[in-house]
């Protein structure tokens, strides 16, 4: 396995005074499904299209299997796309769309049907072949983007939030199957989406863009667990923000004085100084507990309810708590909107699910 | 009885279509379906003497028409410098659609007014105003002489063939430009990156995805330019000398000084059938090219 099968090496691309891509450097893996995740406007568009070629960077280089793709036009890359709006070429039948791509590398006609008959098992359209793009449904016209470009069997495939215009079922089945297509023929996936739960659920690593540049470049679960900067702990699932600051160091341990609520010792994974006046406490709803009851937790607050919304397999709770100026997010799985009486509750924090972070 | 009136028009569909076509109906019948219908009736009459005309039925203009060389070969040149005339107005006006279509970002209709600026001025006045750059002592020739480039001046420039086809393209250039730009700027650009992207060079890309989807407009161009070049007869009268003359110069001399209604009016209908067979055959073709390339 190739570690730095694509090397990213300190690419801009600038658009007149924008900074899209702001000197940006990383690697992917060979046979990695790597996605490109953040807002619009943060410049992963751009990044897969200087991948893709339709873009030149304004500085930088770009290395693909070892060998420099730069200056390359698209045709001369040995990388595919799948466009945002599957751009199918509207006035020839999905045979010859998948067909399209294979003119130009020499194949014999024996090999080219089998090839287009292959993918086109692969992606489960057998039977479409004269149909025309303005008689398929988004989810078909989505898998023939795909075959047509896994058909060329590239090196990379890129992807540009290929499942943003079909509906939610759809879209959570077309994660599945892309993620168990990817597996299924080892293909290095580059994927753009702004959907934090759709680059979680499928990649092996995500990087985190905003404003050109990469906040954070891990794993999903690390990036949920751990995150760098209140940007991606923010823009990453839900969670509370508390002001704090800390005090003295212990060990893997910081003194940490959470406003409104006294000192406690989180554990310092971001190595924060000491006597830091600007500090960010995360925690997320669903690692909270909310009862009619107190509870033994670290820390344990009595609050009001001041609205609930029901999402079946758990609840969301806005509490008003005295100590803590902002209405906090509990969500539970165990109670739901129609579990107390009156809305007087508490809340319970363990000191394990808070977070540190520095504030930017 | 309105009341009656009232709700019948309100629920009948066809009612309110030729409410609404009605003025449009009216003028077209007047002043399209009327006179066309008289003009065909007088192609099967006969010219008897300068005043007088003999309304029996008869085939004769026709074959009268196919007896004479010249009216034969007059429709044959019309047909001819219409063709040039569109192909050489499609060549000059597609690149400038393409341009701004794909590469001007904005304020797109200013560049699409400021193309049809000079079209703002009427016809004739274009058509004269060629007269002067074409002319012996035109802008061309007395530039070339003085250059010292030429001691005569050149003179297929004017009174010719070439005069023509210069004048009519330029005259109908800002019709083709409107259907060109429409169908290329419907184009969704993503489709050209794909082309690009599954391995075909620029031009390859051209043929295989630009022009196939822009045949409508193509089509549209072509027929908006060679349906009124055909019949056009103020340039060939003002410009073509008789080396450049079309067939309409003929029927309008007929029904003039020549004085042959009957004649001129089959020498009409023959165009008329002629365009509608050639416009027919152009885009059948065209689609048909197309159709193999892509």
């Amino acid at each position: 396995m190739n570690n730095s099968f694509i090397q990213i090496n300190g690419i801009s691309k600038h658009f007149g005074n924008v900074k899209a891509v702001d000197d940006v450097s990383f690697q992917i893996k060979e046979g990695e499904f790597f996605s490109l995740l953040g807002p619009s406007g943060c410049g992963k568009t751009t990044l897969l299209r200087l991948l893709a070629g339709f873009e030149y960077p304004t500085s930088g280089n770009l290395l693909l299997d070892g060998s420099d793709i730069t200056a390359l036009p698209p045709d001369k890359r040995p990388t595919n796309m799948v466009f945002q709006n599957y751009a199918i070429f509207p006035h020839i039948n999905v045979e010859k769309n998948v067909q399209f791509g294979l003119r130009k590398l020499g194949l014999t006609n024996d090999e080219i049907i089998k090839r287009v008959k292959d993918v086109l098992s692969l992606v489960k359209l057998e039977g479409y072949e004269e149909r025309y793009s303005s008689q398929l449904s988004g989810g078909q016209r989505q898998r023939v983007a795909l075959a047509r470009a896994l058909v060329r069997q590239p090196k990379v495939l890129l992807l540009d939030e290929p499942l943003g215009a079909l509906d939610k079922k759809l879209r959570d089945e077309m994660q599945l199957e892309l993620r168990t297509l990817q597996k299924e023929i080892g293909i290095t996936f580059v994927f753009v989406t702004h959907d934090q739960q759709e680059a979680i659920s499928m990649s092996d690593r995500v990087a985190v863009m905003s404003e050109g540049k990469i906040q954070q470049m891990s794993s999903p679960n690390e990036l949920y667990k751990n995150p760098q900067n209140i940007f991606v702990s923010d823009f990453i699932g839900e969670t509370n923000f508390l002001k704090a600051n800390t005090g003295s160091k212990d060990g893997e341990y910081i003194n940490v004085n959470i406003e409104d609520l006294g000192s406690f010792k989180i554990k310092n994974n971001l190595n924060i100084s000491e006597n830091a006046s600007e500090v960010i406490c995360s925690v997320r709803p669903e690692t909270m507990m909310i009862d009619t009851e107190k509870s033994d937790w670290d820390i344990c607050l009595e609050g009001k309810i001041k609205q609930t919304s029901y999402l079946g397999e758990m609840t969301k709770f806005y509490v008003e708590t005295k100590e803590i100026e902002k209405i906090i997010t509990v969500s539970s799985q165990y109670f739901d909107n129609q579990s107390f009486q009156d809305s007087k509750c508490f809340i319970s924090i363990n000191l394990a699910d808070i977070s540190l972070l520095n504030k930017k | 009885m309105l009341q009656v009136w009232k709700s019948f028009y309100a629920r009948s569909d066809p009612a309110k279509a030729y409410s609404l076509l009605s003025p449009a109906l009216i003028l077209v019948t007047l002043a399209m379906l009327i006179p066309l219908g008289l003009m065909l009736s007088f192609s099967f009459f006969t010219q008897v003497s300068f005043t007088e005309i003999d309304y029996s039925f008869t085939i004769q203009r026709y074959i009268d028409f196919f007896q004479k060389n010249l009216l034969v070969s007059l429709l044959i040149k019309s047909v001819k410098i219409s063709f040039i005339v569109t192909f050489v107005t499609l060549l000059t006006a597609y690149p400038v659609c393409y341009y701004i279509a794909f590469y001007v970002k904005k304020n797109k209709m200013l560049w699409l007014v400021l193309l049809t600026l000079p079209f703002w001025t009427s016809y004739l006045l274009r058509v004269f105003s060629w007269k002067i750059i074409l002319g012996t002592k035109g802008v061309i020739n007395s530039s070339l002489i003085n250059a010292g480039l030429l001691s005569e001046p050149l003179t297929f420039l004017m009174y010719s063939e070439t005069a023509v086809i210069i004048t009519l393209t330029h005259a109908w250039a800002a019709f083709a430009l409107l259907p060109l730009y429409v169908s290329l700027d419907k184009i969704d650009f993503s489709l050209i990156e794909a082309a690009r992207d599954l391995g075909l060079s620029r031009l390859e890309t051209f043929w295989k995805i630009t022009l196939p989807l822009s045949l409508p407009g193509i089509i549209g161009a072509i027929l908006i330019i060679f349906i009124p070049t055909v019949g056009d007869y103020v340039t060939p009268a003002l410009l073509g000398g008789t080396d450049g003359r079309m067939l309409s110069n003929m029927i309008q001399a007929y029904f003039g000084k020549v004085n042959n209604l009957p004649l001129g009016a089959a020498s009409a209908t023959i165009m008329l059938i002629t365009v509608a067979i050639v416009t027919m055959i152009v885009s059948y073709t065209t689609k048909k090219l197309t159709q193999r390339i892509s």
